[in-house]
């Protein structure tokens, strides 16, 4: 697939990547393996519990590495390229390690007049991100910009991990920063 | 959280009547607002005679086609021999559109009943609510709400006692606005890339798992326990405009306006009033530019044109436009067009699935010919090549995110040209603030 703008395939190479690379720890043992069999009984087949299980994942590593992809294709017996095609489709599967705090902040029309592009710079500066996509020197921010999260009305909604925040403003920014930190 | 406003004398407020109402979302709290007697009222009933009930309604989809529901559901095969699933679209990621999560963090059972009635109705055993991955709040809430619904017995394999088994599945999305078309969404399910299908075969036929399949938007199921509870002849009654639009709708209104929100009122209401009485009007010292009535997918209207329209299926025809998913974006006058149709542009470029080259290369384009227009680099021949990149992308495509994104370009064009004029004639970036 060509260009640039199409974010089913361009998903932002988020920084960080001097983080450790930990021994991967399996997902799907235990609880955890207690947990997809609940899920697999939900699902006619095997591949219907794929999206679930990438989240158990993320939810345990924060990103999805190529030994995760493997390992969810081990369990639910697909192929590690079927999964990394899967995975490279959907924006908020992580392909990298991102900073500690990930924040999207939606800059789509009804935001962005109101003022949604300020408060996405408010985060740059507040965190010393660079650029979007591009983790803070600390190693603990990673700042976006998103379409539309579906909470048009309250301009501007912002995601810091999995904390969906309404009506941010610039000025709000700061101390959010700061609660996080 | 940002729910709720006090309801305006001119809302009709019954999807919306225990928003802000924390005790609503628990399953006494439900049941004690009158939960759960539709549903029991609906497995007493034939699948046949719901059905015809939801037909009698006149209930059209809320996800943004407006197909009546009660027909759809009549589609699905009398003689089962497969499984058959019902799928609930709560992927709600129009731009302008907040109304489905509203519905589920403040009324969960209320969807969760609705969707109970709906797999009964068309001999669903599983389904599915597909849920945009941002929303975790509603998730949360709705896992909540399931499974005391699962521990009251209402869910599982003896729904209500009445020997039927129905089970409801929350799906996490993961990031991408095509899985709302209803074809990605069951692939979605699948356990693949979200790409829509090609059509046919319809999803009745062979839809999630090569299985019948009914999708339904979060709003259109959580208005049919009202439709089974007071009957649909007292739906099809709410109507102030067309009688083919029908019941009340859940308006989501953003951008530039003084009380952003979601209002709900009877079809057919004037738009005027929702700008102006419900939602506050204009910001203190602005003029309405332009609403984008229905989401941002369809064609934008000039602020004379949105202070006539009715808000219904029709209504918005009459004025060129569609209703949608009655997401209203407004525009004031500090609005740049050429900017704001650029944004527009770049989301439709984003979240494009790529597979149709019309849709690929023609959302890419359009954002790169309005780029170069606000750089003050446009091209004389650029507005009508525009024009002609929107007819290549329109009536082409597998599904229509290629016509939904060539809509507000074609009428933003048409309707404000001389924005884009200015912008080729100054060969410069115009002030924005
Ligand atoms: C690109 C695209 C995105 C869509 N997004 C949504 C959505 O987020 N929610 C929704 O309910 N319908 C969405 N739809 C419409 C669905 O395909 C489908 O018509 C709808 O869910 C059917 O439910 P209804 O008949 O109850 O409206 C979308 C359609 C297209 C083409
Ligand atoms: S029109 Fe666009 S989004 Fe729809 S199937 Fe084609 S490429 Fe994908
Ligand atoms: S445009 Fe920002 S949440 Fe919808």
């Amino acid at each position: 697939m060509s260009g640039q703008t199409h974010g089913r395939t361009d998903a932002p190479a988020h920084g960080g990547a001097g983080a450790p690379v930990a021994e991967y720890e399996p997902v799907f043992v235990g609880e955890g393996r207690r947990r997809l069999d609940a899920i697999l009984a939900r699902y006619p087949t095997k591949a219907g519990a794929l999206l679930p299980a990438l989240w158990m994942i993320q939810e345990k590593h924060g990103w999805i590495s190529p030994t995760g992809m493997a390992e969810a294709a081990e369990v639910l017996g697909l192929t590690a390229a079927y999964v990394k095609g899967v995975v490279t489709f959907y924006t908020m599967y992580h392909q990298h390690p991102v900073g500690r705090h990930f924040v999207q902040v939606c800059t789509t029309t009804p935001c962005n007049v109101c003022g949604a592009e300020k408060v996405g710079e408010a985060f740059l500066k507040a965190t010393g991100a660079k650029r979007y996509g591009e983790t803070s020197p600390d190693g603990n921010w990673t700042i976006v910009e998103v379409e539309c999260l579906g909470a048009c009305g309250f301009a501007t909604p912002v995601m810091i991990n999995d904390e969906f925040i309404e009506s941010v403003t610039p000025e709000s920014v700061p101390a959010l920063v700061a609660r996080y930190a | 959280m940002g729910f709720p406003h006090p309801t305006h004398p001119k809302e009709n407020p019954v999807l919306s009547r225990h928003f802000g109402e924390a005790e609503a979302r628990s399953y006494d709290g439900w049941v004690k607002r009158g939960g759960y007697r539709a549903l029991e009222k609906a497995l007493g009933l034939t699948r046949d005679q719901v059905i015809e009930e939801v037909k009698a309604s006149g209930l059209r989809g809320r996800g943004g086609a407006g197909f009546p529901a009660g027909v759809k559901w009549s589609f699905m095969p009398k003689q089962k021999t497969k499984p058959h699933y019902l799928c609930c679209n709560a992927d709600e990621s129009e731009p302008g559109t907040f109304k489905d999560r509203e519905i589920m963090r403040w009324t969960p059972h209320a969807l969760i009943e609705g969707c109970a009635i709906a797999a009964y109705a068309i001999q669903a055993e599983q389904v599915y609510v597909y849920i945009r991955g941002e929303f975790t709040e509603p998730i949360q809430v709705m896992q909540a709400a399931l499974d005391e619904a699962y521990a009251q017995g209402v869910l599982g394999p003896n729904a209500m006692g009445k020997g039927v088994r129905i089970d409801i599945t929350i799906h996490r999305g993961a990031g991408a606005y095509i899985c709302g078309e209803e074809t990605a969404l069951m692939n979605s399910i699948e356990g693949k890339r979200g790409n829509p299908r090609i059509r046919p075969p319809f999803p009745a036929a062979v839809g999630v798992f090569g299985c019948p399949t009914t999708i339904n938007n979060v709003e259109t199921l959580s208005s049919v326990p009202h439709i089974i509870e007071r009957g649909g002849t007292w739906y099809k009654g709410l109507s102030l405009s067309n009688p083919k639009s029908t019941g009340t709708k859940l308006f989501s209104i953003c951008g530039a306006i003084a009380k952003p929100g979601n209002y709900e009122v009877t079809m057919g209401f004037p738009l005027k009033e929702l700008l102006y009485d419900l939602a506050g009007g204009m910001r203190p010292g602005r003029k309405l530019k332009a609403v984008i009535p229905g989401g941002s997918s369809v064609p934008i209207l000039t602020a004379a044109e949105a202070e006539e329209t009715l808000l219904d299926y029709e209504g918005c025809v009459a004025k060129g436009t569609m209703l949608g998913s009655g997401g209203m974006i407004v525009l004031d006058d500090t609005t740049d067009m050429v900017y704001q149709v650029m944004r527009l542009a770049r989301f439709y470029a984003h979240e494009s699935c790529a597979q149709c080259t019309q849709c690929r290369e023609g959302t890419a384009w359009t954002v790169k010919i309005l780029q170069r227009l606000l750089n003050g680099e446009g091209r004389r021949e650029d507005l009508s090549l525009l024009l002609d990149l929107a007819e290549q992308m329109t009536g082409r495509t597998i599904c229509v995110l290629s016509d939904s994104c060539a809509a507000p370009v074609v009428s933003a064009i048409k309707k404000f040209r001389p924005e884009f004029e200015a912008y080729l004639r100054n060969g410069k970036p115009a002030a924005r603030a």
